[in-house]
């Protein structure tokens, strides 16, 4: 699926309330539901041809192919599996320098981050992520779980997700410290995200080597498993344990080169 | 005011040079600039990269082999990067209409849509077109087709007719954002929606999808429908004989209507605060 513009634009302000300043949005919201459903549909039947000329393909038959084309929908901007996140304003406060005045802050940056995010994220499954899911559930067959426990499950995965999410990009914009313009390390996240979270194609669809690869990276974390989750496809406690696993380690590795990035900050005439 | 001149000529005297300030202010950082163009190729390629994953697994999509699919996908992508080189900037209207910087556009003795459209001009979208046209390359190459003098010269008259439907579309969005500014997703699901679409063989969709690309927003004759007459396919939707000669006329149409858009949008505009 085509990367597309225009989930990026960052907005302006700062603060924790993540939420109500993407709540504020209206219009733009409707617009992305929009597009979001189009590309589903437009997805939707290629999968179906891909899937009705291969049945059983990564282990998927039609109606889980078919669920796992709008739960990605539902997840892109949630999950801001292209970026578009908080990183984008990150980033910018690093180039402009205004980042100096927020180590003045009496929080921790990367938790300060995070709340933002989440915030960001749980206003884009409601706002964005739950219209698409319910048109494609309604015109097309999906299998989608009865029981709440697989929702539940599903829900944790969810969250494991967004923790893997989030600590990806951290990352990527904390090397805009060294970088100086974030231009780059926004299309560098945009191509990985894109890709490695099987938003063109789920990864279990991958062939051969590619997919034994693409399946351990922390990316698949991010959409793949929380699909599998969901249509039972795994064994909910390996996920969580992958999942868990990746979001750890990345954000460890967050706090690592966080304290080495702030060491690094020369303020203009200090 | 350059008096004595039609308006499409100064228009167009207009663009090249705003679009030629952007380019000599983005080649001022020439090793950002590479990296950008480096970056949208990857980007852009991405989607061929699915389209190679997927005949990993299969022979066929909707009954059309890899080189048939790659035709598809090198005149739909190559016909948008050119249409997004050239009005890709009309996307970001909405932006300036919300902070009230379009005034200024509406007080320069020149063109409005030439000062929309070149703004901000970003060259590194070359990056797409050129990533499209590679495809193109092979497909052209690789499609088993009988080439006679009429079907060579099919394929750049696609490619224009399809820059000319996919440009009216980025300008009709661009003009449907003055009445709603926040809504320049919109306009995303039918460009970047649409060349999407093309890449896949008509026959996987629905017929009532197709219909719509069709009749509706003729998108089809983009490249779907050339590209039936090229590999000897039915077209879509049994439409007549000639209709993959129609492209320059659906063309035409389209930029008449896509023009007629604009200027009811421009007559409508008000003023941020007004």
């Amino acid at each position: 699926m085509a990367a597309r513009p225009g989930l990026v634009a960052g907005v302006p302000g700062r603060g924790g309330g993540g939420f109500r300043r993407y709540a504020t949005y209206r219009v733009a919201t409707a617009a992305g539901v929009f597009t979001n459903t189009v590309f589903g549909l437009i997805l939707v039947y290629t999968y179906l041809a891909l899937w009705e000329a291969r049945p059983g393909l990564g282990g998927y038959d039609q109606a889980q192919a078919v669920t796992y084309v709008w739960l990605a929908q539902a997840l892109f901007a949630m999950l801001a599996v292209q970026g578009g996140g908080f990183e984008v304003e990150l980033m910018e406060r690093v180039r402009t320098g205004e980042i100096a005045v927020d180590l003045y802050r009496p929080v921790d940056p990367q938790l300060w981050w995070l709340a933002n995010d989440m915030g960001r994220a749980v206003f884009q499954l409601l706002g964005r992520g739950v219209v698409p899911f319910l048109f494609g559930a309604l015109f097309f067959p999906t299998a989608l779980p009865g029981e709440p426990a697989v929702w539940a499950a599903f829900g944790v995965s969810l969250l494991l997700a967004l923790l893997v999410s989030f600590a990806i990009r951290y990352l990527f914009a904390l090397s805009v410290f060294w970088l100086l313009d974030g231009q780059g390390v926004g299309q560098a996240l945009m191509v990985t995200g894109v890709f490695c979270s099987g938003m063109t194609l789920p990864l279990n669809a991958f062939p051969g080597a590619l997919g034994d690869v693409v399946r351990v990276l922390p990316w698949a974390a991010q959409l793949q498993v929380p699909a599998d989750v969901l249509m039972g496809e795994t064994a909910v406690s390996g996920a969580f344990a992958f999942q868990a696993a990746w979001a750890v380690a990345l954000l460890a590795l967050g706090r690592l080169v966080q304290s080495a990035a702030t060491r690094r900050v020369v303020v203009q005439g200090g | 005011m350059a008096w004595g001149r039609s308006r499409p000529v100064e228009g167009l005297r207009a663009y090249r040079l705003i679009a030629g300030m952007w380019i000599r202010s983005t080649l001022t950082y020439r090793a950002s600039f590479a990296l950008t163009v480096c970056g949208n190729l990857l980007l852009s390629g991405l989607d061929f990269v699915a389209i190679l994953l997927m005949f990993a697994q299969v022979d066929a999509l909707g009954g059309w082999t890899l080189p048939e699919v790659a035709l598809l996908y090198g005149l739909s992508v190559t016909a948008f990067g050119i249409a997004q080189l050239a009005f890709g900037s009309v996307a970001s209207l909405g932006g300036r209409v919300r902070d009230g910087s379009f005034d200024t556009l509406l007080v320069r003795p020149v063109p409005v849509l030439a000062q929309v459209a070149a703004d901000r001009f970003a060259l590194r979208r070359l990056g797409r077109g050129v990533q499209g046209s590679v495809v193109l390359g092979w497909a052209l190459v690789a499609v088993d087709v009988d080439w006679g003098v009429v079907k060579v010269l099919l394929v750049p008259v696609t490619v224009v007719c399809g820059a000319v439907i996919f440009g009216s579309l980025f300008v009709a969005g661009g003009a449907f954002q003055f009445l709603a500014q926040d809504a320049s997703e919109v306009q995303n699901a039918f460009t970047y929606g649409g060349t999407t679409l093309l890449q896949y063989p008509p026959t996987v969709f629905g017929r009532d999808l197709v219909r719509g690309v069709t009749f509706v927003l003729p998108l089809a004759f983009a490249n779907w429908v050339p590209a039936a007459y090229l590999l000897g396919r039915p077209y879509p939707l049994g439409l007549p004989e000639g209709a993959a000669f129609a492209a320059p006329l659906v063309a035409v149409v389209c930029a008449a209507a896509a023009g007629a858009v604009w200027r009811a949008g421009l007559r409508s505009y008000r003023s941020t605060g007004s």
